[in-house]
């Protein structure tokens, strides 16, 4: 089983932009999130915290070190193998939803299965179930234009978990909703971990990060050392 | 949540289907921009196939008109003689006195008879004592076989045509084309009026209406081969005439010299007329240079529009894009999706525009009375070519969409 090898394993990953200027945004990465983990990642703008979320989300490559997602060494995957370890192992949430306003909320989450070629049948019954899960099973057939923006981050996790990914990418989640509805969704992350899903999120609110089960701090392409006590409380 | 054993080899794909359907959700999406972006391939491939249908179209038909008179006439010359056959060219020529029997035997060949001017020649009707001589008309004299009449298509006004009997048993008769009738003030024949031509009498037995060939003949006095050879001292026809079933003038061509002149069949020339195929592929080519081109020209315009609102729809939907990325799709999954996306638009216009061209075809045809013709490859080939416009001009924009970066995408809130 894959359960033995942590969902993330990162060692001495650096990620260097060739110049000129070369840019040095990561250094010396080392970060286990084992499974089941909850993590906040945190930092200011320009710390490298979105370098991190590109490597995390094999939509970039180190160039230095070794990431290992699930224990596969991603560094040197083709890239339609990386393309599919994404699709099957790897669910995004976004700030602002990226929902296909023209589409149904059903035909979003069945989007996160297209490339894992997935039957269409049985991409509906798992949309529908998906929706369910969240609380939105009384809006299948909507449009996400018809939606609140609660509801819209609803459908955006429901299809980050479709495919039950081993990881859980949140990239500001709650940034474009208020209190309300933020502690909605963090009940629902709460929920999701509780079931065994393993999440990282990013945030500038200490609020959310304090929902975290500990927090990986950025600076200047480093990650600071943990402070076991004080989990994440530190405004941008 | 968990999911036991998971392929570790696993590899991004799409169905096929999936990419149709994820395309054509993308085109309905915006109905009104898909029609705009197709419009200039509409407008391309109507143009082409309009040009091609009508040029085919009216090609097919100046050959129709050229069948009914031309193509079914064939005449049979002695070589190396000039256009007109005059009675002194007679000496030099082999075609034997029978050459409409002979011709007539061939397949293909619905009559035939020969023919010779015999030139001018003073004639009159009854004798009057007037000192202007006025008359005495000079009338063309033509000597022709039975066959001949039906050769040219004659008609008769009145009385009869003479036939092969008269022929063998020189007889002395004539029959009179309306014109030369009208000079010499002839209007009935069933008193058995006399022509006299070089002051010998000859009955007149019938009279012309019109021939379809040869209209010399409505101004002269027709004789038979027979009194000709007595009279006039005719050594051989001069030609043949021969009227032959639409599309056998080739076949003919090739026979009817070997028929009349079996031992030198190169000594005579058979002139048929141009064969209506070429007449046919010149039309077309002159007709379709210059539009063919105004329609390729037309169709690169509309590539270059589906080129452009491609690429303004790559930039729009940036975040899509990177979502797509994000939930596993391969660049080339990205690149594959744009690509149908103009393809579709492309055969869209593509269909549409055949059957604009196809209706204009029709619609001029039956303005002008035509029978619409078209290849029949012409309505599968444009919206094939619609197609290949699409991907052609889809190429830039996909290449453009792979090159995308999903987090930069997915950062920008769109």
């Amino acid at each position: 089983m894959a359960d033995v090898a942590p969902v993330v394993e990162l060692v001495g990953v650096g990620r260097t932009f060739p110049g000129p200027p070369e840019v040095r945004a990561l250094q010396d990465i080392d970060l286990v999130i084992p499974r089941g983990d909850y993590v906040s990642i945190l930092g200011p703008s320009g710390s490298g915290k979105s370098t991190l979320l590109n490597l995390l989300g094999l939509l970039d490559r180190p160039t230095a070190g070794a990431f290992r997602l699930d224990g596969i060494d991603t560094s040197s995957l083709p890239e339609h193998r990386r393309a599919f370890l994404r699709g099957s192992r790897i669910g995004f949430v976004f700030q602002s939803f990226h929902l296909l306003n023209h589409r149904s909320i059903e035909e979003n989450v069945e989007l996160a299965l297209l490339y894992s070629g997935v039957r269409p049948t049985q991409r509906r019954q798992r949309a529908a179930a998906a929706l369910e899960r969240v609380g939105l099973g009384h809006r299948l057939g909507f449009a996400p234009l018809t939606l609140s923006g609660g509801e819209r981050q609803r459908v955006a996790i429901a299809r980050a978990v479709v495919n039950r990914p081993s990881l859980l990418l949140a990239d500001e989640p709650t940034g474009n909703l208020d209190d309300a509805t933020t502690a909605q969704i963090l009940d629902l992350f709460d929920e999701l971990h509780a079931e065994g899903l393993t999440l990282a999120v990013t945030t500038h609110d200490a609020d959310v990060a304090r929902r975290a089960h500990r927090p990986v701090r950025i600076r200047d392409g480093r990650i600071e050392p943990i402070v076991a006590a004080d989990p994440g409380i530190e405004r941008p | 949540m968990r999911r036991g054993a998971r392929r570790l080899d696993g590899r991004a794909h799409l169905r096929l289907g999936d990419l149709l359907s994820e395309a054509g959700a993308a085109l309905t999406a915006r109905p009104a921009r898909t029609l705009l972006t197709a419009m200039g391939t509409v407008l391309g491939v109507a143009a082409l196939v309009a040009t091609l249908g009508l040029a085919r179209t009216a090609g097919t038909q100046i050959v129709t008109r050229f069948d009914e008179l031309a193509a079914t006439s064939v005449q049979v010359r002695p070589a190396g003689q000039g256009g007109f056959a005059g009675a002194d060219t007679t000496v030099r020529s082999s075609i034997p006195w029978d050459a409409g029997d002979r011709l007539a035997r061939l397949n293909g060949v619905r009559s035939a008879g020969t023919y010779t001017a015999l030139g001018t020649k003073a004639s009159r009707t009854v004798p009057l004592v007037d000192p202007t001589g006025r008359d005495v008309v000079q009338l063309p004299v033509v000597a022709v076989s039975g066959g001949t009449f039906d050769a040219v298509r004659a008609r008769v006004r009145t009385g009869r045509f003479f036939d092969d009997g008269h022929n063998v048993r020189r007889d002395p008769v004539a029959v009179l084309g309306p014109a030369a009738a009208q000079r010499l003030n002839v209007t009935r024949v069933d008193q058995g009026p006399v022509v006299f031509v070089d002051e010998r009498p000859l009955i007149i037995v019938g009279i012309l209406d019109g021939v379809v060939r040869q209209p010399e003949l409505l101004g002269a006095v027709i004789i038979p081969d027979g009194i000709a050879r007595t009279r006039f001292g005719l050594r051989a026809p001069a030609e043949v005439q021969v009227d032959v079933a639409v599309g056998a003038a080739e076949l003919i061509g090739s026979q009817a010299a070997l028929a009349l002149d079996p031992n030198q069949p190169e000594r005579l020339r058979v002139a048929v007329p141009r064969s209506p195929r070429g007449v046919q592929e010149q039309v077309q080519a002159d007709v379709n240079g210059l539009f063919v081109v105004l329609g390729a020209i037309s169709l690169l315009i509309g590539a270059i529009g589906i080129a452009n609102i491609t690429l303004v729809s790559v930039l729009e939907r940036v975040g899509e894009i990177g979502l797509r990325r994000a939930v596993g799709a391969a660049r080339r999954h990205v690149a594959a999706q744009f690509l149908v996306e103009s393809a579709a638009v492309g055969l869209l216009g593509g269909i549409i525009g055949a059957s604009g061209g196809v209706l204009t075809v029709v619609a001029v045809s039956a303005a002008r009375g035509w029978t619409p013709v078209l290849d029949p490859w012409l309505p599968l080939a444009a919206p094939l070519s619609g197609l290949a416009i699409g991907l052609l001009a889809g190429a830039y924009p996909a290449w453009k969409a792979t090159a995308i970066e999903p987090i930069t995408a997915l950062r920008q809130g769109t």
